[in-house]
């Protein structure tokens, strides 16, 4: 009689979390034995750090249906607001050397900053949000693609600069590598900078998988599949695509506050459109509506261009052989095929809206793919 | 059958609707009685689906009032509407092809707060094919079934009026006696129900007291009985026998 049970901790769910925490164990012991510089770290870091901001983005575009293209923007915000709050007090002096150290005279923990960060951008989404958000589709993407390049001017503006340094960079914040233990001469005695943004990503992660089987991510999801049925139901649109908009903008910016630890340094000009269309790739390749596919995505895009695809970029020899077509930027052509061919075989991204534990399962995904 | 029936649940007078420059209804005024089916016919574009809409709240009223269990309800929210026990069955069943029947059903009752589990059991129990087909994604369901999940969706707010729009749209006969059957068991347990069709012979069968909507105004009405008889029903929207 246990053949068809519907308790939740099933199978698949167990086998999933096994395999989560045999990476996080992976990435631990391999920080430990592999050598630091290794450009594994790199790829891990950068690839944590945008997996969550795919996420929140998947979050919005994906799961609730609003097609926004703010997440540069966002990610500015959240980068900003952690560098310029954990910056220690002694350093600021040099950082804000043109503005007389600047106007922020104290520094909080990184936790709270990231923290921060994240409220931060939300509180910038709930005010954009209040006249973008009537706007549909393309004309809302629109619409925050344009919020992300006035915040990245407004960020740059000379009389703000007391705060956010004006178009000059924030540095000397705590990052990455601070999180690792050295003993009294310096050395390393336990590395950290790889598994702490693992955490942090998984964390944030975690809470939006939890928020998207609540009652509010059911809602969202409605909304999505159909906005006038969901509000037959009683669903207010407008209260649950600002909360929607201002819960992935919270988590874009905490992405941020980590892509400010990853780079060390933060300057606007970095925040460019390009970065919003590098985290949409990911998510349309990953699949729109897998979390699991934002994840994956994002780890295969990192290591992509910055890794595997590196070779490309330089002259090779096979023997006394040197490959034709090598030379700096043919790895982008390359790239960019790779993408085109993903994109034209697997038409609904890599993992279309199937989930980890889904891998587990038989018989249920594979009717509702049709 | 019902206890309170026979009092005056939902009264519309004199309902003007436009959609820009057109009006969809040009005064219309029709009263609901507790425990009644209500059913409203009439062809393409006579204003049925407005009359629903402007009900839930879904869509602006140009003039005239609405009065719900003797409130003015008109101008309120679509959620006040629905948390107050109006729900809607929207035309062409509109279920959430994304989420599973247990989750649309979940979904159904957003606005509740109190425990749902003995009204999913009670919805399983109207309709035993949801509960076999419980975490299958709706958008698989066959139609009479997308249909069973969207009267189920619709019971899950407890409603005391269930306003159906257009429930027989586009399915098998068979089907349509099912749907019709569940409209009879959910008038027996003392709901509400109003009824939009273009299946007339079905609708007037099972209605209580029946209208006919004609391109945003008012025809006959009375009860099915009468209007299953109407010569002039019969003429338009029941398909007059050769003679």
């Amino acid at each position: 009689m246990t053949k068809k049970t519907t308790r939740r901790p099933s199978r698949a769910a167990i086998l999933s979390f096994i395999i989560i925490l045999a990476i996080y164990v992976l990435v631990f012991v391999a920080e430990q034995v592999l050598p630091a510089t290794s450009m594994l770290f790199t790829v891990l870091k950068k690839g944590a750090t945008y997996a969550l901001v795919a996420v929140s983005m998947n979050l919005l575009n994906g799961f609730t249906g609003i097609f926004s293209l703010g997440q540069a923007g966002f990610m500015l915000i959240g980068a900003y607001v952690y560098a310029m709050f954990t910056i220690p007090v002694a350093d600021r002096a040099s950082v804000y050397q043109y503005f007389n150290g600047g106007i922020i005279q104290f520094t909080l923990p990184w936790f709270l900053a990231m923290i921060l960060a994240g409220l931060v951008a939300a509180l910038f989404a709930w005010l954009i949000g209040l006249p973008v958000l009537r706007l549909k589709s393309d004309y809302l993407a629109i619409a925050t693609l344009g919020f992300a390049e006035i915040i990245r001017a407004v960020f740059q503006w000379k009389e703000l600069g007391p705060v956010t340094n004006g178009s000059n960079m924030l540095r000397l914040f705590p990052n990455f590598n601070s999180f690792n233990i050295t003993d009294a001469d310096g050395h390393v005695v336990v590395y950290l900078s790889t598994i702490v943004p693992f955490l942090i990503a998984g964390i944030c992660i975690g809470l939006i998988v939890l928020l998207l089987h609540s009652g509010y991510g059911r809602a969202f999801r409605a909304i999505h599949d159909d906005e006038i049925a969901a509000e037959a139901m009683g669903i207010n649109l407008a209260h649950h695509k600002r909360m929607a908009f201002c819960i992935s903008s919270f988590f874009a910016g905490v992405g941020g506050a980590m892509l400010a630890m990853y780079q060390t340094t933060v300057q606007a000009k970095s925040f460019t459109t390009a970065m919003t269309y590098e985290i949409l790739l990911i998510v349309v390749i990953g699949g729109v509506g897998s979390i699991t596919g934002s994840v994956c995505g994002s780890f295969l895009f990192v290591a992509c261009s910055e890794w595997w695809l590196r070779f490309l970029d330089n002259e090779q020899f096979i023997g006394s052989f040197q490959v034709p077509l090598l030379r700096n930027g043919f790895r982008l052509v390359v790239f960019s095929i790779i993408i085109m061919i993903v994109v034209l075989f697997f038409r609904r991204g890599l993992f279309g809206t199937t989930e980890l534990p889904d891998l587990f399962r038989h018989g249920r995904k594979e009717s509702a793919l049709k | 059958m019902n206890v309170e029936k026979g009092l005056l649940l939902l009264h519309i007078d004199d309902l003007h609707v436009s959609y820009g420059g057109i009006e969809a209804l040009k005064g219309i005024s029709l009263d609901v009685y507790k425990g009644d089916i209500v059913t409203l016919i009439g062809a393409n574009g006579a204003g049925k689906s407005t009359t629903l809409r402007a009900i839930s709240g879904l869509v602006p009223i140009k003039s005239g009032t609405i009065t719900y269990e003797g409130g003015v309800i008109d101008g309120q929210s679509p959620q006040q509407i629905v948390s107050e026990g109006i729900c809607m069955v929207p035309e062409g069943r509109r279920v959430f092809p994304n989420l599973t029947v247990l989750e649309n059903l979940r979904i159904g009752a957003y606005l509740r707060r109190d425990d749902i589990q003995p009204d999913i059991e009670h919805v399983y129990d109207l309709f035993p094919r949801l509960k076999e087909r419980s975490w299958q994604l709706a958008g698989t369901l066959s139609g009479g079934e997308q249909q069973m999940l969207a009267v189920g969706r619709a019971l899950m707010m407890r409603p005391k009026l269930l306003m159906m729009d257009e429930p027989s749209l586009g399915l098998a006969p068979l089907v349509i006696r099912d749907i019709f059957r569940i409209i009879r068991t959910l008038h027996d347990e003392g709901i509400t129900i109003l009824l939009v069709e273009q299946n007339a012979n079905a609708a007037l069968r099972v209605a209580d007291r029946a209208y006919v909507l004609e391109t945003g105004s008012l025809g006959i009405s009375g009860t099915g009985e009468e209007l299953l008889n109407d010569p002039s029903v019969k003429e338009a929207y029941l398909g007059k026998a050769r003679s």
